[in-house]
């Protein structure tokens, strides 16, 4: 498969009568926009508003991050099973927009949503503060459960990704990526010396705000599987949780998972990416440990020589990063687990609620109980009290002087377990 | 906080449906549980047969109370 | 220029062999024995004005005598640090140098600094609370440990911002603390892959954290006649959560009436653990804190009876070291309001 990412470097976005790409400005109609999203009847109303790097600007509460992109051609199309139809993807042309993400906000759902500060300390926390970011505020209609609330905040976040990344159709990008990933027995034919790696992406399914949808499929409940590394960047996978927002896979992490970009660069160079497994994190032990077993026994079906597992939420998915890298070591499969930790506020408790002793080569994205006082802002975009109860927070959390005090697990993508960002905890 | 309680001669069941972790972290009296999001549920069940099977799983509990143990155990 | 005092054993004080451990603390003017190697690296920086020398035997047997003569000749000297050993392996030698330090920290609070072999059971008992240079097993590293201890001790007298052990020497205090790194988390994930694949030295990020363990507490003797209280970590608390318990990392705990409560209902209580999927427990809260399972065995004859209140806090992400502080907390009221076993229900 080959799948070429034409990439347009956003230079602002701006409110404008009509929708359109020009000279790296989007401009948005909120009327038009408004209109597509208003189809789904679940919205009672919605109202859009602009973020922009080094603005004293925050934004919470905060359900996704979604960055826009749209099919120029290929089989199907983005986002499918929520935008484009069920046909897979990755292939053809996507058209990216680079330094851009949608940010989804309005009436807060449930405790899991996050915090971005376009500036100041908070904004060292995450890449989305460099971005420039269009936040739906997203009102459901009275009554709705919460499971709908969630659903319907999640493809009207979809929905805004794609209408802007459809602005750039037909153009011509300022950098183009391919990437090329053959059959996996061809591959073994073509790379007979390389080591041979597998990358099992771990995927939470463990109720409200804490789902996973492959192909519009909610990936509770499924065997693990295979999935080529592409269809990843035409959005098959996307985010329906918040498993604390420092450490949850945002849609946007998904579309640019930093593992699946390092192993196809390296591919046929020196290693061979023999490719990507999905394996759910459920909220049953007895599941945990099927899908452990399964993931296992595909990587040996593969032929995986090494492995790189990332971890999604912690706590109890870390029973199956343990199960996972236990059952691989066994086979004699090498592992390398991606993970963040929890050792306290001064850093001296234990990180992990689960451990296992072949577990000898961890990388950590982070503390997410690392404490700051972020400055107030100019503006707040959302509902500051949010801040209050989101996990990160406390009753005191909002100062009267305008400062929130939280733990970076309430900052999104602070700690993203599949090493997004750039930082690590180190013993001193 | 299961150890903890114990460290002070209160014999504690610790009910959770990831016992690997209750493992790790050292409980002493381990009780499985259904599932993370109802522990002593189950919404599929009807009513009457969820309670039967929460007042199942809190019996294992007072057994793994009523029983001197050496060393960690898990009351299936 | 800045005073330094040097606490040293009764054999590189230079009194003597094993013959002299039981020597009484004395104070002796200057640096003596490797404190005159370390006044030298010195230089002008700081000057060793005192050495207190005390046997490690005497030490040993009378540590509260030897120590509260120590710290008045401590507080007299009124130095701006002190600094001891280097003690190596010694074991005897090793205690007293981080327990002199130590207590100098915590009442003086001045910068202290000894140095000793990672197992040496001064180095395991006091390497969280003070800076240890790492030395190696015995004197021979004498030469290779004084440069580092020197130049630690002018950086402590400083004020100077202290890195990581790795580049300045000393032993972990078992801190973690977030740093920002040049290449992301996946990078580094395929970088140690490759490395652990061809066999090539690696260094793990996150060391897999150790759980203690307790003895179990003896079992309940007459179950029927006995109180039983429940506790959970599950977040259940009264309707408004009125002591505000966070979704996260909680930082206290609740104890709350169920006098005459026979099940929990969503209109009384709720939960307030932001790390799982609240709607179950939402429409009965029973399913997390099982309150009308034990009204039944309670009515049945089963358990003597339910403590009349519960415990409650939410255990996503909550520190280890918290956890236990409240589970401390909740021990005692227990043992104050006669419950003899205790049921603790998680997610």
């Amino acid at each position: 498969m080959k799948l070429t990412l034409n990439k347009f470097h956003v230079k602002d976005i701006q409110f404008g009568e009509i929708s359109r790409y020009e000279k790296g400005v989007l401009y948005i109609s909120k009327k038009d926009l408004a209109e597509y999203l208003l189809e789904d009847k679940n919205i009672s109303s919605v109202d859009f508003d602009i973020a922009r790097p080094g603005e004293s600007v925050r934004i919470v509460p905060i359900k996704d991050v979604i960055q826009p992109r749209y099919k120029q051609s290929g089989s199907g199309q983005i986002f499918p099973g929520y935008v484009g139809s069920v046909e897979t993807v990755g292939n053809g042309v996507t058209n990216v927009l680079e330094d851009c993400a949608v940010v989804t906000s309005g009436k807060i759902v449930a405790f899991q949503e996050g915090i971005i500060d376009m500036s100041g300390p908070g904004a060292e926390f995450n890449s989305f503060s460099r971005m420039n970011l269009l936040i739906p505020l997203i009102q459901p209609v009275e009554n709705l459960d919460k499971h709908s609330h969630e659903a319907t905040v999640r493809i009207a976040g979809l929905k805004t990704a794609a209408y802007m990344a459809k602005t750039t159709l037909d153009m011509e990008g300022d950098e183009q990526e391919t990437f090329e990933h053959e059959s996996i027995l061809e591959m073994g034919k073509k790379y007979p010396d390389l080591p041979k790696v597998v990358y099992v992406d771990m995927v939470q399914c463990q109720g409200l705000m804490h789902d996973t949808y492959v192909y519009g499929l909610n990936v509770k409940g499924i065997l693990s599987t295979l999935i080529d590394p592409l269809e990843v960047f035409d959005g098959a996978i996307i985010s329906g949780n918040c498993a604390a927002p420092g450490h949850k896979n945002a849609t946007i992490h998904h579309e640019n998972n930093p593992i699946i970009i390092d192993l196809l660069r390296r591919h046929g160079k020196d290693l061979c990416f023999a490719g990507v497994l999905l394996s759910n994190e459920s909220a049953m032990l007895n599941e945990k440990k099927r899908a452990s077993f399964y993931t296992s026994n595909l990587s040996q079906l593969i032929g995986a020589e090494g492995m790189i597992i990332s971890e999604e939420g912690g706590g109890n998915p870390e029973t199956d990063l343990m199960m996972n890298c236990r059952l691989h070591e066994q086979k004699g499969i090498k592992t390398v687990l991606v993970t963040d930790e929890y050792c306290g506020r001064d850093g001296t408790s234990q990180g992990l609620a689960d451990v296992t002793p072949e577990a000898d080569a961890v990388v950590t994205n982070g503390n997410g109980n690392q404490f700051v006082v972020l400055p107030k802002m100019d503006r707040v975009i959302g509902d500051i009290e949010a801040a209050k109860i989101i996990t990160g927070g406390n009753a005191n959390s909002i100062g009267e002087d305008g400062t929130v005090s939280v733990e970076i697990a309430a900052i999104m993508g602070s700690c993203c377990e599949m090493g997004y960002e750039h930082m690590m905890t180190k013993l001193r | 906080m299961a150890k903890t309680l114990e460290s002070f001669g209160i014999p504690t069941a610790h009910i959770c449906s990831i016992v690997p972790i209750s493992q790790a972290v050292g409980a002493n009296r381990i009780v499985p549980a259904v599932a993370i999001p109802y522990p002593l549920g189950n919404p599929e069940l009807p009513e009457d047969e969820e309670i039967k099977l929460r007042k199942g799983i809190v019996e294992k509990a007072l057994k793994a109370l009523e029983t001197d143990i050496a060393e960690q155990t898990v009351f299936e | 220029m800045k005073k330094i005092v040097h606490y040293l054993n009764q054999f590189y004080g230079q009194i003597g062999g094993e013959e002299f451990a039981g020597q009484t603390p004395i104070l002796k003017e200057g640096p003596i024995g490797p404190g005159a190697a370390i006044q030298g690296l010195l230089g002008e920086e700081a000057e060793i004005t005192a050495t207190i020398i005390c046997g490690d035997n005497y030490f040993a047997d009378n540590q509260k005598e030897a120590m509260a003569v120590i710290m008045k000749m401590v507080e007299e000297q009124a130095p701006d640090m002190v600094i001891a050993g280097p003690g190596f392996n010694a074991g005897r030698y090793g205690l007293a140098c981080g327990t002199v330090c130590d207590a100098v920290k915590k009442q003086f609070g001045i910068p202290v600094l000894t140095a000793l072999y990672p197992e040496n059971p001064g180095a395991e008992m006091f390497q969280h609370d003070i800076y240890i240079i790492e030395t190696p097993i015995n004197a021979a590293g004498m030469r290779k440990v004084l440069p580092v201890m020197t130049k630690f001790i002018g950086r402590l007298l400083n004020g100077e911002e202290i890195g990581f052990p790795e580049e300045e020497g000393y032993l972990p205090q078992g801190i973690r603390v977030n740093v920002h790194t040049v290449e992301n988390g996946a990078e580094r994930g395929v970088n140690m892959l490759m490395k652990k694949m061809k066999g090539e030295p690696y260094t793990t990020e996150l060391p897999m954290p150790v759980f203690d363990r307790v003895p179990p507490a003896p079992a309940v003797k007459d179950l029927k006649n006995a109180t039983i209280a429940l506790v959970t970590s599950g977040g259940i608390v009264p309707k408004g959560n009125p002591d505000h318990i966070e979704s996260a990392n909680a930082s206290k705990f609740g104890i709350y009436e169920i006098t005459g409560i026979d099940n929990l209902t969503g209109d009384l209580f709720m939960t307030v653990h932001g790390g799982y999927d609240p709607v179950y427990a939402t429409e009965d809260p029973d399913r997390v804190l099982p309150l009308d399972a034990l009204r039944q065995l309670e009515r049945e004859g089963a358990i003597g009876k339910l403590y009349n209140k519960y415990y409650a806090t939410v255990g996503n992400t909550t520190a280890v070291k918290n956890a236990k502080k409240y589970a401390e907390a909740i021990a005692q009221d227990m043992l104050q309001h006669g419950v003899q076993a205790a049921i603790l229900t998680s997610n």
